[in-house]
């Protein structure tokens, strides 16, 4: 057998921070060592949704002890806004608030506490403005943060009135919090010439960059961001952390000295964007096997109050509002609604799994309507033969389903299990048990075109070490450690020969955020584009010096055979350095095939589709709405895996964190519009006690069809969606107590309320239609 | 009153003796920024996610037990004899990953690796305990810390990999050199502290406690700290005079008598769970879902009654068990029922200088049922919704007598006395239990909060009670985390 390197492709192996994880070793934003003169900053929020500023006195704040600089907008040498896409989020409010948590000013002191206690000297008074607070009312005075959007095929109207039955309903689907571990961090440190250098907890350096020059007026040249590390980011550190990383920017500019910080978990919650929740409103037509024939939508998003990333959010979930099914006549609508609370963002899966919720309610809605199994329902509206173009007219080439959910079906014993629920639940009044199985299908490409992009910069060094830099962020992703070997494998070295480094804006330029799953797909391929440079060069170089033809130079593990000759890299390399061959190289990369017209709502926005499918099954108390997850099975689709360990990793994380989502993580505003659950005591994400009791995963074998890195696919955001079996499961349980013959209502999240609230609700109308039938 | 005014304890291998730090300073500050270990990270600054988890060890008798607390919230000076081990004393000195951090390098455990430390610092408490290498004694020993990005199944490997093959480690090696200079600086005596207008003290018997209480009654009491730390940590509030109860060792005790449990006011959850959890199952089950292990390790059941939170788990057994409680005020005892504790919204009957000494809890007696249900939105570590307890003495058929405590339903842990009332001596049946019910709306008003609607607590108060006459006359299931 011949040898092999170490960490090629394919190899499960350990993230590449694993032992700095364990032994506390591994440095984030908040733990870099700063000089002795750092100073803290601390900001101070608006307690109203919606207020013009009256008056404003810092007197005290200035004079208060410790106090170094205290900032508002009036003080900002450059921009104030900084909106990633459109204007609309200022770094410090002017004259009016728009949420509860707005940022109002910033002061900078010799320790956190005595920047703190400052702050709270302020006099701010306020003169209320009317507020909405949730889509809905902004919806109904058309208020939005951008132009709605939508996406149409065929005559949904016409094909609605022709078709056999039809169902008009409303669905909630609630938001959620990142509740990454680290919260927003950023330290500055001002360098001659007025240039900047910023470590920030950031999924986007380059934007970061961006923006921290505007506030500063300063050329993006004058400004570094780096980032290590982040200590989860899921699209929470996209677009919010910018505002962190401007203030302590400009609170530095003003000291001209070092300042750091990091948002505590309580306004990290309050102050930052979250998952949007929508409001789903539909009307389907369906025939009597419950195929669906033609379906209006109107996905109604909560924006908050500017555009950030909400219009490509929006869109996204317009553009999975057929999830696997085929729709026929659809007219899907979404409305970006404009509220006065904090700035909804990105959001693992991106309004994908808002989108999908809303057709799975729909779909479910149909079985129960007809009495069928909901999973026939769903297997016989998948995409198929003749049936495989989506309301945005890209046609699904890579459709695996239909075997995927056959298997899932089997393996899980679905049809076994579903006989023995039934009769259980017969027999049983306070306990009931449920089971779905949800599929999903999830578009991977930035849907924005431009952004599918990615550089990467490699150096080989005489000794044959290899310093490995590209434009990725590592947000716990195992990102890194995947990029890395995709370069072993290219230049045929160990993996630990691979310096991995931090993600840096002066050493790879204007990139994209690491997010819409695509950090691997993009950055594997830039990096690749690297190794394949300078092996072409090394390849050209040796075969002119040993003059042999090109084809006989060849990279095996850890050698160079060349000819007849067999050196090791290093030596290569030293040779090729003494022959004056550059040793660095920089990579690209661009997706192919992908386009979108967003004008008429049709293109190939994207590259290739991800799929999975899970079956999960509960058992609820009817009497408390109290539920647990039994057992969970999973089939999902990575392609031919860069790293199954980190795959595996990103699918079962994805999955629980998407049960949180629609189980237990309620969002929860009182009447003034302030988020009363902002911390962990209130706001609820699973625990290692709510996984499955019985939990199996799979990474289904495939091959990407599509020529991405090494066959693999994105595995980011798509495995979140998994965890919509976990709410159907709990909805069919509900839909027990009426012995199927009535359908629950059930919206998202399924807290325990709801799911005691919906059963409530059924028992109520059950006795009603007792009495009536007695009557 | 001859009191030391130096705080010692023992961290990486030396005694630390300090004497002008901050008392309500976080044990994870002063790791963070007095010494620069950042190996423990501030995830919530409230106990509730475990990012800041440290191990600390306390000499009982002739070993030292090894136990998970959250640094976020624990004041430095609660560290007063004891041995503080944090994430970066792991390795041993070949530099070779302790058993627990190797584990979950293998299984994968970590992804953003921001809560690791803390994992690992849970798993390393495991390690020294006891703890058998199953998935759910685990979890529960886990769920105090939270994990945003694996999903927790590698790290519950991780854990039974680890614990399963359990090899003498660099702490247990150290172990009789670590008890030596635990000796040294047991706190057999007072301490206290003084910096910048702060007093801390912390007596080591109760009649100094009793005596420094008389001569401060505006002191506030520190017990386990999960609470009182919040309004330092959240709340931000300046605490002048703190007196800590850690080191009174005569309040650690738990008694049992023919008829009855005396339990110290300091016992901690963990210390009382054995003999509680045998006594009444469900009070088990309850005390088992309350907080992380973190908060069971430093709460005290004293605490969760002196603080008198509506929402406090403990009171609505011990209403329903009919506990009291022995107060103290300088050498003055009284006891008084539970349910006379508790006045109005976080208003007690506690006298100025005077503090809880101990809660007397009756045994069950051979007819009686106690059932105990926690409703929250997650069951680990959450705040109930609603939580209640109901005990019932049959006689024959008929209801002897009977007590229901609600906590979540009024200002105040309550009983629900006109409920009671109704079925006092009626024969326990459906008509019963149903004739009863709309008395639980004339108990309670609950509120709306961002726990529960009004609603839902109305609706959980009477399906409960719904639920005990289910359980108490069937045998049919009828909770979800017992199904199998």
């Amino acid at each position: 057998m011949p040898e092999a390197i170490k960490g090629g492709v394919h190899a499960a192996l350990p993230h590449d921070s694993a032992h700095k994880h364990v032994s506390g070793e591994a440095t984030y934003t908040d733990d870099i060592p700063a000089p002795t003169t750092v100073l803290h900053a601390y900001l101070a929020m608006s307690d109203r949704p919606h207020a013009r500023l009256t008056r404003l006195d810092l007197t005290a704040v200035r004079n208060a002890p410790g106090v170094r600089s205290v900032l508002v907008a009036a003080d900002i040498p450059g921009e104030v806004d900084i909106g990633p896409v459109a204007p609309g989020d200022p770094v410090l409010a002017v004259e009016t608030v728009e949420y509860a948590g707005q940022a109002i000013f910033a002061v900078a002191a010799d320790t956190l506490d005595q920047a703190r206690a400052a702050a709270n000297l302020a006099v701010v008074e306020y003169s209320d403005l009317p507020a909405a607070l949730t889509a809905a009312e902004a919806f109904d005075q058309q208020s939005f943060v951008s132009p709605p959007s939508q996406l149409s095929s065929g005559d949904a109207d016409a094909a609605l009135s022709r078709a056999p039955r039809r169902l008009r309903g409303v669905f909630e689907v609630g938001g959620q919090d990142h509740f990454y571990l680290e919260g927003q961090a950023a330290l500055a440190l001002p360098r001659e010439d007025g240039d900047m250098l910023v470590h920030s907890s950031t999924q986007h350096p380059s934007e970061v960059q961006k923006l921290v020059a505007k506030v500063l007026g300063r050329p993006a040249a004058a400004v570094t961001v780096e980032v290590r590390r982040m200590g989860g980011g899921f699209g929470g550190k996209e677009t919010q952390a910018a505002q962190a990383a401007c203030i302590v920017a400009l609170l530095a500019n003003a000291t001209q000295r070092p300042v750091r910080l990091c948002l505590d978990r309580d306004d990290d919650m309050v102050m930052t964007g979250k998952r949007h929740d929508f409001t789903v409103r539909y009307d389907v037509g369906f025939d009597d096997n419950g195929i669906i024939e033609a379906i209006k939508f109107d996905y109604l998003a909560r924006c908050g109050m500017s555009p950030d990333l909400s219009a490509a959010i929006v869109d996204r979930a317009l553009f999975h509002a057929d999830n696997a099914y085929y729709l026929g006549n659809a007219q899907i609508a979404g409305y970006p609604c404009k509220t006065h609370t904090v700035s909804n963002t990105a959001f693992r899966g991106f309004g994908g799994p808002q989108g999908m919720m809303g057709i799975e309610h729909v779909v479910d809605e149909i079985a129960r309507t007809l009495g069928k199994d909901p999973l026939d329902i769903r297997r016989a509206n998948l995409y198929g033969p003749g049936r495989d173009v989506t309301p945005y007219e890209q046609t699904v080439e890579d459709n695996i389903l239909p075997e995927l959910l056959a298997e899932l079906e089997e393996s899980s014993d679905y049809r076994r299990r579903r006989e023995e629920i039934d009769a259980f639940n017969a027999a049983n009044t306070v306990l009931k048990r449920g089971i779905a199985l949800t599929p999903l299908k999830f578009g991977i490409s930035f849907t924005t075109t431009f952004l599918n992009q990615a550089g990467a910069l490699l150096h080989v060094y005489t000794d044959g070490s290899v310093h490995l830099n590209h434009g990725g962020t590592e947000m716990g992703q195992g990102l890194y450690i995947k990029v890395a070997q995709v370069v072993a494998e290219e230049l045929q070295i160990d993996v630990g020969r691979v310096k991995i480094t931090a993600t840096t804006t002066d050493k790879v330029p204007n990139t994209s955020a690491t997010a819409a799953s695509a950090g691997s797909d993009l950055n594997g391929m830039a990096a690749q584009a690297a190794a394949r440079e300078i092996k072409s060069r090394l390849i050209s170089f040796a075969a002119e010096h040993f003059k042999v033809p090109e084809g006989e130079v060849q990279f095996a593990a850890n050698a160079v055979h060349v000819g007849t000759n067999k050196l090791t890299f290093a030596e290569l390399v030293q040779l090729a350095y003494l022959n004056r061959v550059s040793l660095s190289a920089t990579g690209f990369y661009r997706t192919p095939k992908i386009w979108y017209d967003k004008e008429n709502g049709r293109g190939r926005p994207f590259f290739y589709f991800a799929y999975g499918a899970a079956v999960s099954e509960t058992v609820i108390d009817t009497l408390t709405g109290e539920y647990r997850i039994l057992r969970t099975d999973i089939l999902h689709d990575v392609g031919k895996s860069l790293n199954p360990a980190v795959d595996l990793g990103q699918v079962e994380g994805g999955f629980i964190q998407g049960m949180g989502w629609l189980t237990t993580e309620e969002l929860w505003w009182d009447d003034e519009g302030r988020l009363r659950t902002h911390a962990p005591s209130t706001y609820k994400i699973p625990t290692a006690n709510d996984l499955p009791d019985d939990f199996r995963v799979s990474l289904r074998p495939n091959v990407n069809r599509e020529e991405t890195i090494h066959r693999s696919k994105a595995v980011g955001e798509p495995p979140l969606m998994l965890g919509m079996s976990v709410f159907f499961a709990i909805k069919d349980a509900i839909a027990a107590v009426a012995g199927g013959r009535l359908i629950p209502h059930l919206d998202a999240p399924a807290t325990p309320e709801r799911v005691l609230m919906a059963v409530e609700e059924l028992r109520a109308r059950l006795a009603e239609g007792e009495r009536e039938a007695a009557e | 009153m001859d009191m030391r005014n130096t705080l010692r304890f023992l961290h990486r291998g030396q005694v630390r003796s300090l004497a002008n730090v901050d008392p309500t300073q976080t044990v994870l500050r002063f790791l963070r920024e007095t010494d620069g270990l950042t190996g423990t990270k501030e995830g919530c600054a409230e106990g509730d996610c475990g990012a800041c988890t440290v191990v600390v060890g306390r000499l009982q008798g002739e070993r030292v037990e090894y136990r998970a607390l959250n640094s976020c919230i624990m004041f430095l000076p609660t560290l007063d004899g004891c041995h503080l081990l944090t994430v970066e004393d792991l390795r041993a000195p070949d530099d070779a990953l302790h058993p627990v951090q190797q584990a979950m390098v293998d299984q994968h455990g970590s992804q953003c690796g921001f809560c690791t430390p803390g994992f690992v610092m849970s798993l390393f408490a495991a390690y020294h305990s006891d703890l058998p290498p199953e998935r759910q004694p685990l979890a529960d020993a886990l769920a105090g810390n939270l994990c945003r990005c694996t999903g927790y199944r590698p790290i519950l490997d991780a854990g039974i990999a680890a614990l399963s093959d359990k090899q003498p480690d660099q702490l247990a090696q150290d172990q009789s050199e670590v008890i030596r200079q635990l000796r040294e600086i047991a706190p057999t005596d007072g301490l206290a502290l003084e910096n910048a207008g702060k007093h801390f003290f912390a007596p080591a018997t109760s009649d100094e406690l009793a005596a420094l209480l008389s001569d401060h009654p505006d002191a506030q009491i520190l017990a386990g700290g999960t609470d009182v730390g919040l309004w330092v940590t959240k709340e931000h509030r300046r605490l002048d005079t703190v007196i800590y109860l850690g080191n009174v060792r005569d309040l650690q005790t738990v008694t049992e008598t023919p008829d009855a449990f005396e339990i110290g006011t300091m016992v901690t959850y963990t210390d009382a769970f054995d003999t509680l959890a045998t006594a009444f199952p469900d009070m088990g089950e309850l005390l088992r879902r309350l907080g992380g292990l973190q908060v069971r390790n430093a709460g005290t059941i004293g605490g969760n009654i002196a603080n008198a939170s509506p929402i406090g788990d403990t009171p609505p057994p011990l209403l329903a068990l009919g506990a009291t409680l022995v107060l103290r005020h300088g050498p003055d005892r009284r006891t008084l029922p539970l349910e006379d504790y508790f006045k109005s919204y976080r208003q007690t009957a506690l006298a100025p200088g005077e503090f809880i000494e101990g809660i007397h809890i009756p045994k069950l007696g051979p007819h009686d049922e106690l059932r105990v249900y926690k409703i929250s939105k997650r069951f680990d570590q959450d705040i109930s919704a609603v939580c209640a307890a109901f005990w019932l003495r049959k006689s024959g058929q008929k209801i002897e007598d009977v007590r229901i405590g609600f906590g979540g339903m009024a200002a105040i842990p309550k009983r629900a006395h006109q409920t009671e009332q109704l079925l006092r001596g009626a024969a326990w049946n459906e008509a019963t239990m149903e004739r009863a019910l709309p008395a639980l709306d004339r108990d309670f008003s609950p509120l709306t909060d961002f726990r529960s609607s009004a609603e839902y607590r109305r609706v959980i108060a009477r399906n409960l009670l719904r639920k005990f006459f289910v359980e108490t006359t069937t045998s049919s299931p009828a909770r979800v985390l017992e199904y199998a």
